[in-house]
């Protein structure tokens, strides 16, 4: 009944939000809103920049690539040298090449995959100027790339496409600053810790033990984590910590927060085109997928552990293994597709516990190329894509020249969403292929049969996808793991974004078709219908063989264990 | 491409002074004006109540074991993951024959106590340190806490009772118990 209450307020929540949020971020893209523009001004002044210069898409495109390559030496640097900075209470020491280049690829392409345990690796001010500035700054860069393909549709006959330093100015300033800080009060005021004090010993006089805990300023790191759709918290074991989420309204203003914006950016998208229903149709793939989802994998977590009833424990509250009590099986289990639905990757427990059903619940959510509802501008210009490929099919059905929102989609448009949709599952089934063939690439997993396969595959799709959850048992801090996963993450983020942003250059330079008779509807049930398909198709005839080796073969392996 | 560079690098500077340092500071400073307590990791006298203890002693209620093994003496809370200092699960999968094997040494070890442990007492948490069991969990345990106390079982329910944190709001996550608030209310009964 719990759980229900929980959908319901979720329901609730998120479609105010998609209506007022996604219309207030229309307003902010559109340049009326002005409350921080005594920052603004200065800002656009000292990049000697304004909203009037427009961008090509081009030098939109070579704005982004350069911002994100100066970002990631940024980040590099701070990780390596983080021994001689301030605000290092624990004296922890540089961090090693490697680590530091997989960590600031990720942090750098909003997936936040942490190959560290952040307690024990990080200092507060690689926590603060690095890391977290980066999980600012990367869902704006995505929402900025998914704003380029939406004027694709908004604009016509156009050269230019927006200007990315003021797009991604008025997206920090006005949505991700504001809402994170407010998250983060709430999110302090139920107990997650903010504090610069360091560790701290206490005796305990009943039991004769002494603690010693890691502190630090966890929780407003913690609000941008799910806001921005990053993922990567301060301490290892993420959200499952108290001190990250400390109780069942964190857990569950978690998992709002991570859906907040990508669902909402459906109807600035909208707004932005001139028709709010094409934003709901989008909404309703979404809602779909997702809902399905939620379905099978939280009855999946609420069966039990096979091991633990193999040894004679039979639960009525679920699979409990890597699970905490406040939070539950079937929320734990909301958590974990929203997590991995939205590229967060966020953990509130042990994903690699899940039952096979409910890792695979996990793992095909990504899969799905992070679009339902994917993460913050990700997710949309991902959606579309696969929109424009479904339209395609539509119009092959039909006989005629495809059109989106009154945009030709010709040869170049096709090629350019192809692309996009396919360059995740070539990254991910050849790195997987690679590392399942190496010995460095076999001695991660640590669980063994089919299991481990899943981890690898896992850890694979989870950084190809920039989402950044695990299978934590697999051992990710080796120079194997930490090359490839860079690569992954690099090609995973830049290999969709830049043809995205290319897409949109192309489209708005077309005219607008009128409407007619013949055109193929793409606010209605049969173009939702098409969509999720092309989805589906798309992932399970890439994935599925990968996927029958891991959690399919678990499951079907009766009473047997590895 | 220099254009681009000097923004770039403008740009991240700009973004460091106010979302590493200006945001993280602010921040710190309202939640220490606000919530002092919580900020500091909501610690009483007997250790942080969201940070869960092992409780070797059967005169109180134990908490979920970590995956250093069924309860070792002197144990470090935050030792879980086999990494000293790092909070994290144990990770082994559902059809893992470590797992079967832990859980049957947990089980075993539950009922030398005199407790036929539920779900919760025989699988470590996310976390390793899960600070709460449920109702449940606590019921279980009763026959070893009243031998060990010689307080009666209908004391000792009602304490349960009492000590029981419904679902937030009714329906938001699960009911629980926070171990350390339940020992530190049976400690002064004794």
């Amino acid at each position: 009944m719990g759980f229900f209450f929980t959908l319901l307020a979720l329901v609730v929540l998120l479609g105010l939000t998609w209506r007022y949020l996604g219309s207030y971020m229309e307003a902010v893209f559109d340049g009326r809103v002005h409350f921080f523009g005594f920052v603004e001004r200065p800002v656009y002044r000292a990049l000697r920049t304004s909203p009037e210069q427009e961008q090509t898409w081009k030098r939109y495109a070579g704005a982004m690539v350069v911002f994100s390559a100066v970002s990631l030496l940024f980040t590099y640097v701070i990780l390596r040298i983080q021994g001689s900075l301030p605000l290092n209470p624990q004296h922890l020491g540089a961090v090693g090449p490697a680590l530091s280049f997989n960590t600031a690829s990720s942090f750098l392409t909003n997936t936040n995959w942490q190959n560290y345990g952040g307690e024990a690796t990080m200092s507060y001010f690689s926590q603060m100027g690095a890391l977290t500035v980066q999980q600012f700054v990367s869902p704006a860069v995505g929402i900025a790339a998914a704003l380029v393909l939406v004027r694709g549709f908004s604009r016509k006959n156009s050269p230019t496409i927006g200007n990315f330093w003021v797009d991604i100015t008025r997206c920090l300033f006005y949505i991700l600053l504001p809402m994170a800080f407010i998250a983060g009060i709430i999110f302090v005021g139920e107990g997650a810790v903010q504090t610069l004090a360091g560790t701290v010993s206490i005796k305990d006089s009943l039991n004769g033990v002494t603690q010693t805990i890691p502190r630090g300023p966890i929780g407003f790191m913690e609000a941008i984590k799910q806001l921005g759709t990053n993922g990567g918290g301060f301490l290892n074991a993420n959200s499952a910590t108290t001190f990250e989420n400390p109780t069942g309204l964190t857990n569950f203003l978690s998992i709002y927060l991570l859906l907040s914006i990508p669902v909402a950016l459906t109807y600035t998208f909208g707004k932005m085109v001139g028709s709010i229903k094409h934003g709901f149709a989008l909404l309703a793939v979404i809602i779909i997928l997702f809902g399905s989802w939620v379905a099978f994998t939280s009855a999946a977590e609420h069966q039990n552990n096979p091991a633990v009833a193999a040894a004679g424990i039979h639960s009525t509250v679920g699979n409990t293994e890597g699970k905490e009590v406040r939070f539950g099986d079937t929320s734990t289990a909301l958590f974990g597709v929203a997590s991995t639905q939205t590229s967060t990757g966020s953990a509130d427990a042990s994903y690699d516990s899940f039952t096979p059903i409910g890792g695979f619940g996990l793992l095909t959510g990504m899969m799905m190329g992070e679009v339902t509802p994917g993460g913050t501008g990700t997710g949309l210009y991902t959606l579309l894509l696969y929109a424009i490929l479904a339209v395609f099919i539509g119009g092959l059905m039909i006989g005629r020249t495809p059109e989106y929102l009154g945009k030709k989609i010709q040869a170049r448009e096709v090629k350019l969403a192809g692309l996009g949709a396919l360059v995740m599952p070539i990254a991910v089934l050849v790195l997987t292929a690679l590392a399942v063939s190496l010995a460095a690439g076999r001695v991660g997993p640590l669980n063994a049969g089919p299991h481990g396969f899943t981890e690898i595959l896992y850890g694979l799709t989870s950084q190809g996808n920039n989402n950044g959850s695990a299978f934590g048992g697999l051992t990710g801090n080796t120079p194997f793991y930490n090359i490839i996963g860079a690569i992954d993450m690099l090609i995973g983020r830049f290999g969709i974004m830049i043809p995205a942003i290319a897409l949109g250059g192309s489209l708005a330079e077309k005219n607008v078709v009128p409407e007619s008779l013949g055109t193929f509807r793409t606010d209605n049930g049969m173009f939702v219908g098409l969509t999720i398909g092309v989805i589906l198709i798309i992932g399970a005839l890439t994935f599925f063989p990968a996927i029958a080796l891991g959690p399919i073969v678990e499951q079907l392996s009766h009473l047997r264990f590895f | 491409m220099l254009v681009h560079l000097r923004r770039s690098l403008v740009m991240a500077v700009i973004c460091m002074i106010f979302f590493g340092f200006v945001y993280a500071f602010a921040g710190t400073g309202v939640a220490q004006l606000l919530f002092k307590n919580q900020a500091d990791g909501s610690i009483t006298a007997n250790g942080s109540t969201l940070i869960g203890q092992n409780w070797s002693s059967p005169k109180f209620f134990h908490g979920r074991p970590d995956d250093t093994g069924p309860y070792t003496s002197g144990d470090n809370p935050l030792a879980a993951n086999g990494v000293s200092g790092e909070s994290g699960a144990t990770n082994l999968g559902p059809r893992s024959k470590v797992l079967l094997k832990d859980t049957k040494e947990l089980v075993a070890y539950w009922h030398k106590l005199g407790v036929n442990p539920t779900p919760d007492l025989v699988t470590t948490s996310g976390s390793g340190y899960d600070p709460d069991i449920s109702q449940q969990d606590a019921i279980v345990q009763i026959p070893m806490v009243a031998k060990a106390t010689g307080l009666s079982s209908k004391v000792l329910r009602t304490l349960i009772q009492k000590e029981t944190n419904s679902a937030q709001f009714g329906f938001l996550g699960s009911s629980y118990i926070d171990v350390l608030q339940l020992n530190e209310a049976l400690a002064k009964l004794e």
